[in-house]
């Protein structure tokens, strides 16, 4: 991380910011690299998977990117996400690690599901209404643009981008509450 | 859903992108105080004395220390709601309010005979100044938080116990229009009490409210 990196990352979110969604994909993968590296540093026990928080620092990002004040450095905001969801999560795995006591405590002969644990994100993709899920799905499991969706599902357009948008902000949401 | 599918869903999203949150506040400010303003004019009146009281320094320093924590608790919100946000370095200027306040409360006590400090302390209408700040700052404090929540607070408890105080600020200026107890030491009880009843309303609302 040096100057020249913090101004490039800067110049690409100016750019996304301004609807070029190319220079955005490119800020996003940036991002992500160095979500990675800060999370992987930080979780020192087991128990959180820093793919989940590169994951969810992402989301965040792109639902909060009116909080960044394109005149100061992305770096520290960046950061001050990734910070914010990793002590989210670590909140959440302390609750969640009750509740699984609890019912341990109820019924112990569960045997462990052997299945590869989905990405949090993805299990919230599941819980949007079926229009957006349909929207999410169609753009990022099939790797379809916003018109090909459109064809595909017979809707507009902008009710694509409606759907994606509201399903994004949904999903966001259910990190924040639970 | 991997990392790279899900940097292609957000790219394609790239479009609607919410309003700046600089513009959010100052809109929300806006807002509180024509509200505040309302509030005060469906249920109070201006003091009967308020020309002559304007002319003496105890009623227009309500004036001053409300509006001075106002606006160090605004500035201090607007960089709380900012993940990142240099609010450490707006954090002292939260303190001027309350240090103006105590040095006039020094002086009072100097000015004043000591059989006469209860008195003044007490004052005679403390209930009506815990119910009006409050219900003056209640309308405001909901869109601050309003306004944390568009916002990315990465400490939402402090963010919204600021937005109490600043709420607290414009309740306060414009209850101090009607009050017609100056003391500094009733201000400094009650004025002070009915404040941090919004601040910690404030805290447990962005608790619930503005975390993301």
């Amino acid at each position: 991380m040096d100057g020249r990196d913090e101004s490039e990352l800067a110049g690409l979110l100016r750019a996304a910011i301004a609807g070029d969604a190319r220079a955005y994909g490119d800020f996003l993968l940036r991002a992500a690299s160095l979500v990675r590296g800060f999370a992987g540093r930080k979780i020192v026990r087991g128990g959180i998977d820093a793919e989940d928080i590169v994951q969810e620092t992402l989301l965040a990002i792109h639902l909060k990117r009116h909080t960044w004040r394109d005149d100061t450095p992305v770096t520290p905001w960046l950061f001050a996400i990734a910070r914010y969801k990793l002590i989210d999560a670590f909140r959440r795995r302390g609750r969640r690690e009750e509740v699984e006591m609890g019912e341990i405590a109820e019924s112990f002969a569960q045997p462990e599901p052997d299945t590869v644990s989905d990405r949090e994100i993805g299990r919230a993709l599941d819980t949007l209404a079926p229009g957006q899920r349909a929207a999410v799905a169609a753009v990022c499991v099939d790797g379809r643009s916003i018109s090909e969706t459109a064809k595909h599902l017979g809707m507009s357009e902008t009710t694509v981008r409606v759907a994606l948008h509201r399903g994004l902000k949904a999903i966001g949401r259910r990190f924040g509450r639970s | 859903m991997d990392t790279n599918e899900l940097v292609q869903l957000l790219a394609a999203d790239a479009r609607p992108r919410g309003a700046s949150i600089s513009s959010v506040w100052w809109g929300a400010v806006g807002l509180a105080i024509t509200l505040a303003a309302a509030v005060f004019l469906a249920t109070l009146d201006p003091r009967p004395d308020i020309v002559a009281a304007a002319e003496t320094p105890r009623f227009l320093l309500k004036f001053v220390v409300a509006i001075m924590l106002a606006a160090s608790a605004f500035g201090l919100d607007r960089a709380l709601s900012r993940p990142g946000g240099t609010w450490r370095k707006a954090m002292p200027y939260l303190a001027a309010a309350p240090v103006l306040l105590a040095m006039a409360v020094i002086v009072e006590l100097l000015l004043l005979p000591p059989d006469t400090w209860s008195a003044k302390l007490v004052g005679t209408n403390s209930v009506v100044c815990l119910t009006f700040i409050p219900l003056l700052g209640i309308g405001p404090l909901i869109i601050f938080l309003l306004a944390l929540r568009h916002g990315a607070p990465a400490r939402p408890i402090l963010a919204g116990a600021v937005a109490g105080l600043l709420a607290g600020g414009i309740a306060a200026t414009f209850y101090a229009v009607q009050c017609t107890d100056d003391s500094p030491l009733f201000v400094a009880t009650w004025y002070t009490a009915a404040i941090s009843g919004l601040a910690v309303a404030g805290a447990v609302g962005a608790h619930l409210f503005a975390r993301w």
